[in-house]
């Protein structure tokens, strides 16, 4: 009795010293964000943003560039949403509610396609997009970003779309819908959750992407949320670099996404080895 | 618009309905599957295609401004292979790529394994804490583990002079190769674990507690119990998670990259991702860095495969 217990606090402890060890550095973040240069500069770090304010925060969210990229990003990341959503929609339908031939090799193109690396491709795609004059295009990338989404957005809708069984919308057409109606009726509230859940994936990649993004928008004023914090360093390092302006700079590309992502995870996470556990 | 309502009650005099409807089955799929075929051929069909062609021509600067580009057969890759920079890229990569997705899936299996034992909180805390970590957007975690690491006022330095260890005042680990890596493993490794500890754990709830008791009340030991009753039940987990940190782990570019631009020598420092970046951007040579993209999609293909029979399974 005695020993079991030891033995629990020792994990408790365990387990927190892990949690301080994966959260701090989010903290960290936070935290410098507050605090002005000079403190930072000391040669004793500052832990607790006691006497902080939020006047980083302030100077480079009113920075024009913030807003611009911030645009930017809007306007790429919402196309790739809305297109990814409707072209997946329609895809995942044909794969979980009709046998054709030809479907099992495009279902395993989608998911040989899904694991192709951007890094394998950059090039050709830059090549690509500069020859059709879409280089510096928030459309240029959003189709890039759609394209790179879209095979495990299929994947992730045909287990919701296979969920509502074709019974119920036969049903409502025996009643006397409309196929339409059935299907708007029925089957797409069913659906939400699903479209949801690909979505949020949808917006998640295409708003954090690095690599395409640099490769394709090499202008400043084209710049997404990620490029414009990577120039946001490299601008304050040309000037000794102040730490709480860059740190303030990652906190608002970060804080809205992770408040996102906790709200809407664990739909989102089985969806990668769901199979796997299942067996 | 309306004519799925005018035309709906002839159908079904006209023609035999079960004649009808496969022969609307036929085709109506292939229909649904148009918008997102175009779009896979035009986005990422053509620039393979491309990027296979290119790799066969001399494609440097010269080519950019409008000079043809001849076809030159394998010169692309048997320059590639008898360049020992490649082979050090290559060999680094592989390395590294091993190395970091080892220590991911080790310490998240560990930590999936003490979830599994904690009391409710405390899990919670460890979950939240992951949860947190894996919100981060690549590029914010980058610029905090930066700061930490900086050579001038970095948290790590100055904890390390406490610590007492020697040279640590002002020391810049981007510097030298091996630190470097070390610290793009470790970043690596921080942003990996959540996605593996959960996903490990979610399996291990899988495990059913009766059978645990049973084989305890015939005397199996806890190393017993791991062996012969947990690990084959998520087995399938551990090596799809260790199969995907592989490929994810092969491909760095974003990490590497920006700690490169932090301070890390970009020759001695390159993966196969920053390479062709190097070679593509940098140096303008289209040829060679397509070769060295197609060697990389080829072994992501290979390394796939096992992932993707493994989802295909599932495809009922």
């Amino acid at each position: 009795m005695h020993r079991s217990r030891a033995k629990r606090t020792l994990l408790t402890t365990l387990a927190l010293v892990l949690a301080f060890a994966w959260a701090f550095p989010v903290y960290w973040m936070l935290n410098s964000a507050f605090l002005p240069n000079v403190v930072l500069q000391s040669a004793t770090p500052t832990f607790l943003p006691f006497g902080g304010s939020f006047d980083n925060l302030v100077s480079v969210a009113t920075d024009g560039s913030f807003g611009q990229a911030l645009t930017i990003s809007l306007i790429v990341t919402i196309t790739t949403v809305v297109a990814a959503i409707m072209i997946a929609f329609l895809g995942a339908l044909a794969i979980s509610r009709f046998r054709f031939r030809g479907r099992g090799s495009f279902v395993l193109a989608l998911l040989l396609i899904q694991m192709l690396p951007a890094e394998g491709l950059f090039i050709a795609q830059y090549k690509m997009m500069s020859s059709l004059g879409l280089l510096n295009q928030a459309i240029g990338l959003a189709v890039l970003y759609t394209a790179a989404v879209v095979p495990f957005t299929i994947w992730m809708l045909r287990g919701f779309v296979a969920g509502v069984p074709a019974d119920l919308e036969e049903a409502a057409m025996v009643d006397g819908l409309s196929r339409t109606r059935a299907f708007l009726k029925i089957t797409f509230p069913l659906l939400a959750p699903g479209l949801v859940a690909s979505a949020v994936y949808a917006f998640l990649q295409a708003w954090n992407e690095f690599t395409v993004a640099l490769v394709i928008m090499t202008e400043e004023q084209s710049r997404t949320l990620p490029l414009w914090l990577r120039g946001f360093v490299q601008a304050s390092a040309s000037r000794e670099t102040d730490w709480g302006q860059v740190m303030a700079a990652s906190t608002l590309v970060a804080v809205p996404v992770i408040i996102f992502f906790l709200v809407v995870q664990g739909r989102m996470s089985s969806g990668l080895v769901g199979g796997a556990v299942k067996g | 618009m309306t004519t799925g309502t005018t035309t709906a009650p002839t159908a079904p005099s006209a023609a035999p309905p079960q004649h009808a409807n496969r022969k609307r089955t036929n085709r109506l799929p292939l229909i649904l599957i148009v918008p997102a075929l175009v779009l896979l051929v035009a986005a990422l069909g053509y620039p393979i295609g491309w990027q296979v062609v290119t790799s066969f021509r001399e494609y440097g600067l010269l080519q950019q401004f409008g000079a043809p580009a001849p076809f030159v057969g394998l010169d692309n890759y048997v320059e590639l292979v008898t360049d020992p920079y490649m082979w050090t890229v290559v060999v680094r990569s592989i390395v590294f790529c091993i190395v970091t997705a080892v220590v991911t899936v080790a310490i998240g299996g560990a930590m999936a394994v003490l979830m599994n034992a904690l009391t409710t909180w405390p899990r919670v805390v460890l979950q939240v804490a992951l949860l947190l970590a894996w919100a981060m957007p690549v590029v914010a975690a980058m610029t905090v583990w930066i700061w930490i690491v900086d050579w001038r006022r970095g948290l790590l330095n100055w904890a390390l002079v406490r610590l007492g260890v020697d040279g640590a005042e002002g020391h810049n680990w981007l510097a030298e190769p091996l630190s470097f890596f070390v610290v793009a493993s470790v970043i690596i490794v921080w942003m990996s674990v959540p996605f593996v500890a959960l996903s490990i754990y979610a399996g291990l709830t899988q495990v059913s507690t009766e059978v645990l008791e049973a084989a305890e009340l015939d005397g199996a030991t806890g190393i017993q119990r791991l062996r012969h009753i947990i690990v084959p039940i998520i087995a399938p987990v551990l090596s799809i998670v260790m199969l995907l940190q592989l490929i994810w782990d092969l491909r760095v570019f974003t990490q590497i990259k920006l700690l490169q631009d932090a301070g890390g020598v970009t020759n001695e420092t390159n993966l196969l991702g920053t390479y062709v970046y190097q070679l593509g951007t940098g140096k303008g040579d289209f040829g060679t860095a397509s070769a060295v993209s197609i060697l990389i999609l080829v072994l992501t293909i290979a390394l796939s495969g096992y992932y993707v029979r493994s989802l295909m399974k599932e495809d009922v």
